[in-house]
């Protein structure tokens, strides 16, 4: 896995847009141990976003493609809403058809690469609003887990619908008052991570993007269950400041006064046995390279 | 990048041979064989090289759809599983065809509504899915029975949109639609229909070309849009560009993929031609009374100008065998001698009629009818009828209407 495949031929390499003779000389694809520290000190996945300024959605973004283990083999889907004014400037392939059928989509796409490339690791992540998974596509979003499709399932919850301009969703809070709900939402958010559990997801956490460490932590597992064991959901707040109220700063602050003990963003998480196994053995695979790496840099100096 | 005519000549793992299909349609042996619709839906399938089929429980599809199952347990199929709706299995299809996969599915009548939002996605996105429609009545209250009005809401989606007779038809279309939907400058979805219960759930003599050949297999890197299977270079431009800014490029944009589409469409003409020897099908086009007709509709037509015969009135045939592309030109040749044009069909607005009157000089020589819909059957006699009582001749009465 590297850059192969996205090499220029010499003869055109002057006529090719210069962030793309960018992407094949400094993008981290290939790079093991890729992560959110890389971004701003290589080609990023991700160009300039048409999103709001100060938008938590962009930072999350950018964690995440600076944390999938495997860009140059994953395809990611998504959905109608603010992700599908961003995804036109990702630089992995990506499937915008509908608004709701994101998991759908995942999973024929998933099956078909699985029947055309046997034996080859090709991830599939679905990035959608709360919309999108909760309200529109919770069908298909939950057949998909009950099918036990391997894929992930990232919900950036805004907890409103933002694109169409702020109104009531599933995962709003209740009381909230919202365009179409005018005497403020009548009834409890969406509990979706503990469905996700129960619908048979592998690995569920619910957090802010507050701490990018963190967002690469859950990204990467979320990725490796989804390869090896089965469906994994993420969801992640990303408040929308514009509809919320709050000023273009004011972001991080709100993830972070969302995420303290008994607030709806507490970090929750649930691993199924299989998936703990996994992650065991991931771990110490990791440690094992870095201590070869630490060995080799030791007998490189002396 | 695969190059599909290297393969022919060679085995798959079921030990069929990769053959040239216009050789394994034109060329090879036929094998008569005494096999419902559905069955030969099921050895279309075996001979169709598919990598990915979807189904969904339908009345009348659903014995074709479990039958390809069988058809994956044994080894035929890349992969097979049931959906959850209509919507989603149309979805999915997508999927699967996004990530360069040769798909198949089949729906009917409510299904085929409920799946309607993929439908120009799929055109808008260059998926050459094809989609065995098995029509049936969407109307409430609830109807299971044959009835073709579902086509009408097809024809603007952007698909091609092909009306088998027979189930031989259905045999040899739904090879050749691979071969026409799969072509770099067409590269759309076949919608492949026929009358349910008529084609589906009756048994005939359909010639089979032989078990152990099969069609080339899909390449998707023929496609004119990219394949999303991150194998060939990610450009920062995903498929439907310019989502929602509103200025004149972005209009222009959307409007010339719109005219794409529909250019793709009309590119397919030369390629249906090819394969189906003609859009449409004629007899005795000479004759002053034509029936057009296309589905299980032209047998009956057939049947009722052999009535008419006997009785000294001669009668045309022209047989439509594909919807989109729209055999505009050669319909309005085969009915230049006509004064009048009678088109019998299964559904109650008859869209067949209307698109025959938009096409034709003269457009009130056309007789819309007899039509029948609901599951009501169409006997020969009420063509008859319909033909008689035009010319003003003297008709029998038809029982039940109570003169």
């Amino acid at each position: 896995m590297s850059k192969e495949r996205i090499q220029i031929s010499e003869d055109l390499y002057d006529i090719m847009p210069s962030d793309y003779q960018d992407l094949v000389k400094n993008a981290t694809y290939g790079k093991e141990d890729r992560g959110w520290k890389d971004i701003g000190t290589s080609k990023e996945l991700i160009e300039q976003h048409s999103l709001c300024a100060g938008c938590p959605e962009s930072m999350a973004f950018r964690y995440i493609l600076a944390s999938l283990p495997n860009p140059e083999d994953t395809v990611m889907v998504g959905s109608t809403g603010c992700t599908s004014l961003v995804f036109p400037m990702v630089a992995v392939h990506n499937i915008h058809s509908l608004f709701g059928n994101q998991n759908a989509i995942a999973s024929g796409l998933k099956r078909a690469l699985s029947v055309r490339f046997p034996g080859r690791v090709k991830d599939v992540v679905v990035l959608a609003g709360d919309g999108a998974t909760v309200d529109i596509g919770l069908d298909m979003t939950l057949q998909a887990w009950f099918r036990q499709e391997k894929f992930t399932t990232i919900c950036f919850d805004n907890e409103l619908y933002a694109n169409t301009g702020g109104q009531e969703s599933g995962l709003m809070q209740k009381g909230f008052v919202a365009k179409m709900a005018p005497v403020g939402k009548l009834f409890d958010k969406v509990r979706l991570p503990e469905i996700a559990r129960e619908s048979g997801c592998h690995y569920v956490v619910n957090c802010t993007v507050s701490k990018p460490s963190l967002v690469e932590k859950v990204i990467r597992n979320a990725v490796h269950i989804a390869r090896e064991i089965g469906p994994t959901y993420l969801q992640l707040y990303t408040p929308c400041i514009l509809e919320i109220g709050k000023n273009s700063m004011e972001g991080l602050q709100e993830m972070r006064d969302s995420e303290k003990p008994n607030e709806r963003f507490a970090y929750k998480e649930y691993i199924s046995e299989p998936a703990k196994q996994l992650l065991a053995e991931l771990a110490a695979k990791d440690k094992e390279r870095k201590a070869a790496a630490k060995q080799l840099a030791g007998q490189a100096s002396a | 990048m695969a190059d599909i005519h290297s393969v022919i000549g060679t085995k798959n793992k079921k030990g069929q041979t990769y053959t040239d299909t216009w050789k394994l349609m034109n060329e090879a042996p036929r094998t008569p064989s005494f096999f419902t619709g559905s069955e030969v839906i099921k050895e279309a399938l075996r001979r169709a090289s598919c990598d990915v089929m979807i189904a969904y429980p339908i009345t009348p599809q659903s014995e074709a759809a479990a039958l390809i199952g069988e058809l994956f347990a044994e080894g035929y199929i890349g992969d097979y599983f049931r959906g959850e709706s209509e919507f989603a299995v149309m979805s999915q299809c997508a999927g699967a065809a996004f990530g360069g996969a040769r798909v198949f599915t089949t729906t009917a009548g409510p299904g085929t509504m409920r799946a309607m939002e993929n439908f120009p996605m799929w055109s808008g996105a260059r998926l050459p899915i094809q989609m065995i429609v098995t029509c049936r009545g969407i109307n409430s209250p609830l109807s299971i029975q044959p009835d073709t009005l579902e086509i009408a809401y097809l024809l603007n989606t952007g698909m091609l949109v092909w009306h088998a007779e027979t189930a031989q038809d259905f045999f040899d279309w739904i090879l050749k639609g691979y071969m026409v939907s799969e072509e770099p400058d067409v590269h759309l979805p076949l919608a492949l229909c026929c009358d349910g219960f008529f084609v589906t759930h009756t048994k005939d003599v359909v010639n089979l070309t032989p078990a152990d050949m099969c069609l080339p297999p899909y390449d998707p890197y023929r496609s004119p849009v990219p394949c999303m299977d991150m194998e060939c270079p990610p450009v920062r431009m995903m498929r439907d560009p310019f989502v929602m800014k509103s200025n004149y490029i972005s209009y222009a944009t959307h409007a010339s993929w719109q005219q794409e589409i529909w250019a793709a469409v009309e590119r397919s003409r030369k390629h249906s031609i090819h394969w189906l020897n003609g859009l449409i099908d004629t007899e005795n086009t000479d004759a002053e009374i034509i029936i057009v007709a296309s589905g299980t509709a032209v047998s009956q037509g057939r049947e009722a100008i052999r009535l008419l015969e006997d009785e000294g009135v001669r009668c045309g045939l022209v047989k439509v065998k594909t919807l989109r592309p729209w055999p505009e030109e050669e319909i309005r040749e085969a009915t230049k001698n006509a004064k009048h044009i009678f088109v019998p069909e299964f559904n109650v607005t008859g869209w067949l009629a209307k698109e025959i009157k938009a096409t034709i000089p003269n457009p009130e020589r056309v007789h819309a009818g007899p039509r029948v819909c609901g599951g009501m059957t169409m006997p020969p006699e009420i063509i008859v009828s319909e033909i008689k009582t035009a010319l003003g001749m003297k008709t029998f009465s038809l029982a039940g209407r109570g003169s």
